[in-house]
């Protein structure tokens, strides 16, 4: 597999973050009077596994198609490296997509489509058979090379629309929501191929889809974008541990938003209470369901209102949802006021119980604009 | 009470419609019948069987001239109509310009437009300018009578063609130019042959406006219709069953040609849930 590798560079997202492959200032789309873009800026790192991730509508689609040169700006610039890449037509970026539809040409055999690239720059003969019989090995479809495109499953298309794109070693590859007509098996077994195939091949992808749980089992960052502006850009982990605003905390996972009252350092969300950091007055707090804990009542801890590194509440069981490792129980704190957790080797929960969270998993999010 | 009803009425409809057809295909069976008959157009149903007419027509010189000069203009025709039609397609397709609608309206008119009228302005045309009438003013009137028809048959190629597919082209490199030679032209195939048989068959029995713009040389159907000023003659029936299953030859394949295009683009959604068989084989 190593071989057919066209770029054996290692991709370290850190060693080369100082220099970007691409860099996205201050870009405003409108499609006549609505505005799909409201000033994005971002920049990709070589070799980095790059998920714009959002809502349909948030314009992260329009975002890709101006990387590619479908769509053009109406301000802002994109560079790539020392080039101002807005202003080169789109046949002549170093850029290639992966379309949502796959676009395969039908007119034209498995191998054909994946010269097609090679044949319009005018290689080699020679080359062009060595790299596409290559580029095919790498995705396994060698076997399909002279197979009409109409005779392939969706997920062989999928793999021959990768070929055709990596075969051209882009200095970036687009991927515009590739694994959404796959069904939910195939889907997963594409992501795991998908994310070797980007270290073996160490070109910068940047992927769009509106699916948290791929962005956040594929990539290195995700860009989290909400009605045409970046509402968050960090790695997986980060954003899900650490949401900036409470938009970012809802869409990437479940969570509880806690409304709570801050005075010297202590948050109070009606009877919970858990100490913080930050300026007074009213805050959301993030929490994460598998952060809230079964209580050890039997071991008589007192309620201190002076030890708050942890918050103890008591709460109804409303609901309980079997899910294998975990379930996912409502608890009735009163007040209407119901908080997700999510318990391990419970058993089954009734009545009153009390629960209790390390103070840090509490994360202070601010709440944002509302779009 | 219902099935009753239903049943009362059902002979009387099949009689209907037994009659609609016969009176659209009796004359046309009776043409055929008749270019077999030993006595040429009389008596009914024929006597003796014989394909005299067809040997006869075929030693015919003026008979095949016509129907020389008729291919020929019908595929001069045919380039015209496809020359002119592709781009005034491409434009209604793809760009948005002041006046569009009317441009549409125009260009699809003459299949509206009665051929006498088409005929006769471009008769005054022809005039105006000083041309000789000749196969040439009839090649060019076919032609321009025939870019609505390959404009609407190549307008509808080009509204399933996927634009993502032209897209693709372009990213991989591809200018526009090789894209719309690689990509545009070859999944627009069918649908100019398509347009091409059905704008030759249209061509080939073509009467109105070739009338108006003869010159010297007939056309089949004028070389026929002259002759039967004469009377009706054994010969044109065979010449005329010949044009009949010529021209239903042509549609059926046109219109196979129009299904498969239109089955190909409904053929792609299900590839999706072939999906398993396809990973796991």
């Amino acid at each position: 597999m190593t071989k057919a590798a066209p770029h054996a560079a290692a991709a370290d997202p850190a060693a080369t973050a100082a220099t970007p492959i691409l860099s996205i200032r201050q870009v405003i789309k409108q499609f006549g009077q609505r505005p799909v873009l409201r000033g994005i800026s971002l920049d990709v790192a070589g070799g980095e596994f790059l998920t714009i991730l959002g809502e349909s509508g948030s314009g992260k689609t329009t975002l890709l198609r101006l990387i590619a040169g479908f769509e053009d700006l109406d301000s802002g610039e994109i560079w790539m490296a020392e080039e101002r890449l807005d202003r080169i037509p789109a046949h002549r970026r170093q850029v290639n997509t992966v379309f949502q539809s796959y676009a395969i040409f039908p007119h034209l055999s498995v191998f054909e489509n994946v010269a097609y690239g090679l044949r319009a720059k005018n290689t080699a003969k020679s080359e062009i058979s060595e790299r596409v019989t290559q580029a095919l090995a790498m995705v396994k479809m060698g076997e399909f090379a002279q197979a009409a495109p109409a005779k392939l499953s969706g997920g062989q298309q999928q793999r021959v629309a990768l070929a055709r794109a990596l075969v051209n070693r882009p200095r970036v590859l687009l991927l515009d929501e590739p694994l959404s007509a796959l069904d939910a098996n195939l889907r997963r077994q594409m992501q795991v191929e998908l994310k070797s195939l980007q270290r073996e091949v160490g070109i910068t992808f940047i992927f769009v889809t509106h699916d948290q749980e791929e962005a956040m089992a594929l990539s290195d960052r995700v860009a989290l974008l909400r009605a045409g502006l970046l509402e968050q850009v960090a790695p997986p982990r980060e954003i899900y541990g650490e949401p900036d605003t409470a938009y970012a905390a809802r869409f990437i996972g479940q969570t509880n938003l806690l409304r709570a009252e801050v005075t010297d350092g202590i948050a109070s969300a009606g009877t919970i209470v858990w100490r913080t950091v930050g300026a007074a007055g009213t805050a959301t707090y993030s929490l994460r369901p598998e952060c809230i804990r079964l209580a050890n009542e039997s071991a008589g801890i007192p309620f201190a209102a002076t030890d708050v590194s942890t918050a103890r509440f008591r709460g109804r069981i409303r609901n309980q949802t079997f899910g294998g490792a975990m379930d996912l129980i409502e608890i009735d704190c009163g007040n209407a006021h119901v908080i997700r957790a999510r318990i391990a080797n419970s058993g089954i929960l009734s009545g009153e119980r009390e629960f209790e969270f390390a103070a840090d998993d509490a994360v202070r999010v601010r709440e944002g604009e509302d779009a | 009470m219902k099935g009753g009803f239903q049943s009362r009425r059902a002979p009387l409809l099949g009689a209907y419609a037994f009659l609609v057809y016969a009176f659209l295909y009796f004359p046309i069976i009776v043409l055929v019948v008749y270019s077999f008959n030993g006595f040429g157009v009389g008596g009914f149903p024929p006597a003796n069987w014989t394909l005299d007419w067809y040997r006869q027509l075929f030693t015919d010189g003026a008979l095949w001239d016509a129907v020389l000069n008729s291919v020929i203009v019908a595929a001069v025709a045919v380039a015209i109509a496809l020359g002119l039609g592709l781009p005034a397609a491409l434009a209604l397709d793809r760009t948005d310009f002041p006046g569009k609608a009317l441009f549409r309206r125009l260009v699809l008119l003459p299949l509206i437009l009665p051929g006498i009228i088409t005929g006769l302005s471009l008769l005054m045309l022809f005039v105006a300018v000083g041309m000789k009438l000749s196969l040439v003013t009839i090649t060019l009137g076919h032609g321009t009578a025939l870019i609505s028809v390959a404009t609407t048959e190549i307008f509808a190629g080009l509204q399933k063609l996927e634009r993502a597919q032209e897209e693709a082209s372009l990213d991989l490199g591809a200018n526009h130019w090789k894209t719309f030679w690689r990509v545009t032209l070859p999944n627009l195939r069918v649908s100019l042959i398509a347009a091409g048989l059905l704008i030759f068959t249209l061509s080939l029995d073509e009467i109105a406006v070739s009338f108006f713009l003869i010159g010297r040389d007939n056309t089949l159907p004028l070389e026929i219709w002259s002759r039967l000023r004469r009377g009706i003659t054994p010969e044109i029936n065979a010449i005329s069953t010949l044009i009949l299953f010529f021209s239903i030859g042509m549609i059926l394949l046109w219109y196979r040609l129009r299904t498969r295009l239109q089955g190909a683009k409904e053929s792609a959604a299900p590839l999706v849930p072939a999906s398993i068989e396809g990973e796991t084989a």
